[in-house]
């Protein structure tokens, strides 16, 4: 491997040899938003699961959801369904050749973290409301 | 001009033997997901909070098992084609990187079959 030819050939700029730019950051939150939800659904599935199993274990699950944590858990995992669900609308536009003009793509990213901001903000209000 | 061959061309499969299926399947996947996730949202909203009697009873009404069941699908396997892809990017290793997706799958499995498995019982009237 020390006397592969590989090693001399120069790389390829990566990110840190870039402008950060607000694109990027999208394109990276919805990554990790993503990667975010993947774990978050087995929260979700285990919370099912507890209401499957029996009264007792569903108000243990049911106690760590409802807990200081448990909440700011639950809110982490709304905004990013809501920001992940408004990055991935965003994609199924440009998969059809739109949206790529660069002050739409600023502009879509701006609303993006607006609306996924608010829409949470809203669902958590009606949550709280309707209980 | 193509360096394709004509039965790679009609196969249309390219490197990765597969050809655009995971492309098509995240895509489809994606807008099943937009009113499925809507309705994740408003049951988790509705059932914060709630006791097991009030969740047995969402669950038991067959049009909330049914959305419920094509919601645990459809975002069980749009997270294991998200995933594969980010294994691939980050995963370099041979060993590790077929490890990591074989993870991917059962994770996505698990997490699908527990969830279907709970629905099911419930709304069975378990």
């Amino acid at each position: 491997m020390a006397n592969s030819p590989m090693k001399e050939r120069p790389l390829s700029p990566h990110l840190s040899i870039y402008k950060p730019m607000l694109t990027t950051m999208m394109s990276i939150v919805h990554r990790i938003t993503g990667a975010g939800l993947y774990f978050g659904m087995a929260l979700f599935v285990w919370w099912l699961f507890a209401a499957a199993h029996s009264p007792g274990y569903f108000d243990y699950v049911q106690g760590f959801i409802g807990s200081w944590f448990g909440r700011l858990v639950l809110f982490g995992f709304t905004w990013a369904l809501v920001h992940h669900a408004l990055g991935g609308l965003r994609h199924l536009l440009w998969d059809t050749g739109r949206g790529f003009e660069l002050t739409k793509i600023e502009w879509m990213a701006r609303a993006t973290i607006a609306g996924s901001v608010a829409l949470t903000l809203l669902i958590w209000i009606a949550a709280y409301a309707a209980r | 001009m193509s360096m394709r061959t004509p039965l790679g061309k009609v196969r249309g499969l390219g490197s990765a033997k597969s050809g655009t299926e995971h492309f098509w399947q995240q895509r489809l996947t994606a807008i099943a997901n937009i009113p499925l996730v809507i309705f994740l949202v408003l049951f988790c909203v509705f059932m914060v909070g709630a006791d097991r009697e009030e969740m047995a009873g969402a669950i038991a009404n067959p049009l909330v098992a049914l959305m419920l069941v094509f919601t645990i699908i459809s975002i069980t396997w749009h997270m294991r084609l998200g995933m594969q892809v980010i294994i691939e990017d980050y995963v370099h290793g041979e060993g590790s990187k077929l490890a990591c997706l074989l993870g991917n799958t059962f994770f996505s499995l698990a997490v699908a079959l527990t969830g279907l498995f709970a629905v099911l019982k419930i709304s069975f009237g378990g």
